[in-house]
């Protein structure tokens, strides 16, 4: 069994550590040159091995190639490229590794930040040779946990793959949850992140240690803990009930309770900028309800439980939510912004959502108070908490489901554009277009729809949507490309046209939402589309029935999520849109609004960082009523390679949990949701 | 000049730039790194510090000319020179740096040119000697003697 190879590692590494200290591979990263030649000189003579670079983002890239290249990092604090704190978070959050700080300034508070962010120690310069004969005690240190994590992760891996698959809700978010971190942590300004995936990959762990062990917090983990974190909502989530939501085997409170920290602080970091997005997508909200409703995958309702909460974690939801625009998305749009790398803004307008989701990194969750369910929009955080969303701005998919008849075609796009304020990364982001999240306006039935793209702008998602649903024959699979990511597929569209009634809309509008998509930074995009297609795809393979739309589209929410995960760097994107569809045949028109908005954000669509999981929630959970049709699409996974741009607000986990009424109706929320791509 | 009797100024000489604190605990710790897989080690590193360090006060120089002079950058560039300097073991340009610092912190340009002047004394001061200090050494080791470790007797 797993444990037996497991101690066979161990043992290996224990021969490794026998060593010890000797031959202990350190990367060192300072921009002085002379201050980096001394430390290597200084290192080598007590006999570590040692690795030097003066960029932090060549660093970040050395370290995501391999993570067992190296046993531990010396960073400067004060870089130019990167802030030396940043690049501390990233390692810890992404390999894990042990990091020490070093700088000339000894002041308490940078002590205390250094402390706060995960330094295992702090050094002052000039280094003396005398500390650095002492710092291997930090690997050692984390090892030793480490090696009893693992072996309770694989535990917990057998059992979180059993329940992934079934991509229901929770496994599902779970996974979106992990892809949002992982999109969060790409957060990273410019960094190439073609890495993430062997890190998305890197399941790591769940410690059931009793000891309080590091736990790797991979992708499939985080997602599960956004997700319970949603479901209880930010300012109740206390560790007990989070454990107890997520249900993960040998996770232990105190776990969760570190997470849950940093979790918080990365919402705060990127409320700030969600503000600003959202200011930014105030201005655009205003067209047709779109609201960006992001469902979590898993939860149908549970993100909606954030929306509901009207707790947006970042400011900039904030900023939507007071203006009630959540509320009023006839669907139950909650849209939660999760780490939609650029401030994710989902401004649910009247029945417009424009959701930019670009939250900045972290988690924006946008609590569309929606009447009915509200669709949360669910980025996974983690792209964008981590600076990588910032760069992505786009996570604004409005997916406006619209449940109710009308149009709602949330046209997020304006919002996207907003934005984008992704930070800093991609200037273009702010353009709409360039992380677009694609406002597909679902409402084929209405003639809405094409006009609900209207609002999405440069993707040109817009079009799709109206085109989409006319053919969207086998929509899905069409976006199933998503390795295609090149093109900046900004928003899958996911026309889900309601099929409702008539929907007959093939989904072509998914693969029309391949189109625009703009190229994306590669894979973000492809996943942003292909979970939208995915969706898509469910909903609607032009039969009517939904049930087998359903099934078939979790399914390929399933594996396009997997897919996507695989491709998203890191940011764990998209979300499994496990969901559910339910298969409420009536829901099955709704195809899902979701509209994914790829939000590739930063011109080239650089999903990587912010590979915000879009959280294709497809789920259409129909509750008795009609159906609910989730779809979540978190579109985070898109991160881009450092882009820098926009992360994909996609994750527009566009659930829609619309009353039947209006799927029934065919008016079905899938209202077109535009996807504002942003660009 | 006889190999004893120049073993023997060097090691004047350098005592001297220690009591003068030219130099400090940090360049002996330097000096104990040099070993036979490093045997330039010293004046590797010395070289290397003063590359870095002209060009950051070159920076500094023209950051203090401009019209607005962004105090910002300058006391960035003035902390990374006191770092570099510090870690060399400079000890007279590294305290000059700190009282630079503080005349950023005024965002006084007068002060700041002032210290800046300060600084680029003791730097040219500090590089001068570990010239004269290396070419002692060279003259040593070309006479077939070999460099004594200094040893800090203070």
């Amino acid at each position: 069994m797993t444990v037996e190879d497991q101690k066979g590692g161990l043992a290996g590494e224990d021969v490794v550590r026998d060593c010890f200290p000797l031959g202990m591979r350190v990367l060192a990263v300072d921009d002085d040159p002379f201050c980096l030649k001394l430390l290597d000189t200084l290192l080598r003579k007590c006999q570590y091995r040692v690795t030097t670079t003066n960029q932090a983002v060549m660093a970040l890239k050395m370290l995501r190639e391999n993570k067992d290249k190296f046993d531990l990092v010396i960073s400067d604090v004060n870089m130019p490229d990167m802030d030396g704190f940043k690049l501390l978070e990233l390692v810890g959050l992404e390999m894990d590794l042990p990091v020490i700080m070093l700088s000339g300034h000894s002041d308490t508070q940078l002590v205390m930040k250094g402390v706060t962010h995960g330094a295992c120690d702090y050094l002052l310069k000039p280094v003396r040779i005398e500390e650095l004969k002492n710092i291997w005690q930090h690997v050692i240190r984390r090892k030793k946990f480490d090696s009893k994590d693992q072996k309770k992760s694989l535990n917990e891996d057998r059992a979180l793959h059993g329940t992934g698959d079934s991509g229901q809700g929770f496994a599902s978010t779970g996974n979106a949850d992990q892809d949002d971190r992982l999109s969060r942590k790409r957060k990273e300004q410019n960094e190439d992140e073609e890495e993430e995936d062997e890190e998305n990959e890197h399941e790591d762990d769940d410690a059931s240690n009793q000891k309080k062990p590091r736990v790797v917090w991979s992708v499939e983990l985080h997602r599960k803990f956004v997700a319970a974190v949603n479901q209880l909502g930010l300012e109740k989530a206390v560790p007990k009930k989070i454990l107890d939501l997520m249900n993960v085997e040998g996770l232990t409170r105190e776990n969760v309770a570190s997470h849950l920290q940093k979790y918080r602080l990365y919402l705060k970091r990127i409320s700030s900028v969600a503000a600003q997005q959202a200011s930014m997508v105030a201005a655009l909200g205003g067209k047709d309800s779109s609201y960006l409703r992001m469902g979590s995958l898993d939860g149908f309702g549970e993100f909606r439980s954030l929306a509901g909460s009207g707790r947006l974690p970042s400011s900039a939801l904030s900023s939507y939510t007071p203006g009630g625009m959540f509320g009023r998305l006839n669907s139950p749009a909650g849209l939660t912004l999760h780490g939609i790398t650029s401030s994710g803004l989902v401004q649910p307008t009247g029945q417009n959502l424009s959701s930019s989701i670009n939250t900045l990194g972290k988690f924006q969750p946008a609590l569309l108070p929606s009447n009915q369910s509200a669709s949360l929009f669910q980025r996974i955080p983690t792209s964008l908490e981590l600076n990588q969303l910032q760069q992505n701005k786009c996570t604004t998919w409005i997916g406006d489901f619209n449940p109710i008849k009308d149009s709602r075609g949330f046209t997020v796009t304006t919002s996207f554009s907003d934005s984008r304020v992704n930070v800093g990364n991609s200037p273009s982001l702010l353009p709409s277009h360039s992380s677009n999240s694609l406002v597909l306006r679902g409402n084929p039935h209405q003639a809405h729809n094409g006009g609900a793209f209207g609002s999405q702008s440069s993707l040109g998602v817009a079009s799709l949507t109206a085109d989409a649903f006319e053919n969207c024959s086998g929509g899905p699979s069409n976006f199933l490309v998503h390795n295609q990511s090149n093109e900046s597929w900004q928003g899958t569209v996911q026309s889900s046209s309601p099929h409702i009634g008539n929907s007959s809309i093939d989904f072509p509008s998914t693969s029309a939402v391949l189109a625009p998509l703009e190229d994306s930074r590669g894979d973000i995009q492809c996943h942003e589309g292909m979970i939208g297609s995915v969706i898509h795809n469910m909903n609607y393979p032009s039969n009517q029935n939904w049930e087998e739309q359903k099934q078939d589209y979790n399914h390929n929410l399933n594996h396009t999520v997997s897919a996507l995960n695989s491709l998203v760097p890191a940011n764990g994107i998209v979300n499994p849109l496990s969901q559910s569809l339910d298969q409420n045949t009536a829901i099955s028109s709704k195809s899902f609004d979701e509209s994914l908005i790829p939000q590739l954000h930063g011109g080239a669509l650089s999903l990587d960082q912010n590979s915000e999981v879009e959280r294709y929630a497809l789920g259409t959970k129909m509750p008795n009523e009609d159906y609910l049709f989730e779809q979540t699409r978190s579109l985070d996974g898109i991160t881009q390679n450092s882009f820098g741009s926009l992360d994909d607000i996609m994750n527009t986990l566009m659930k829609r949990e619309q009353n039947q009424t209006m799927l029934c109706d065919g008016e079905f929320a899938s209202d077109a949701y535009s996807l504002g791509s942003c660009i | 000049m006889e190999l004893g009797q120049m073993q023997g100024r060097l090691a004047e000489f350098t005592k001297s730039l220690y009591m003068e604190g030219i130099l400090d605990a940090q360049f002996l710790q330097l000096q104990q790194l040099q070993d036979e897989s490093n045997p330039d080690f010293v004046v590797e590193v010395v070289s290397l510090f003063f590359e870095d360090s002209e060009k950051l006060l070159n920076d500094i120089a023209r950051a203090l000319d401009q019209q607005s002079v962004d105090f910002k950058r300058v006391d960035a560039h003035v902390h990374q020179l006191k770092g570099s300097s510090a870690s060399v073991g400079a000890q007279r340009v590294k305290n000059a740096c700190v009282a630079f610092r503080n005349c950023c912190e005024e965002q006084n340009v007068e002060g700041c040119l002032r210290c800046l002047q300060q600084v680029k004394q003791e730097h040219y001061l500090v590089k001068n000697k570990l010239e004269t200090l290396f070419r002692l050494e060279q003259q040593i080791v070309a006479a077939g003697g070999s460099v004594p470790m200094a040893e800090m007797t203070f």
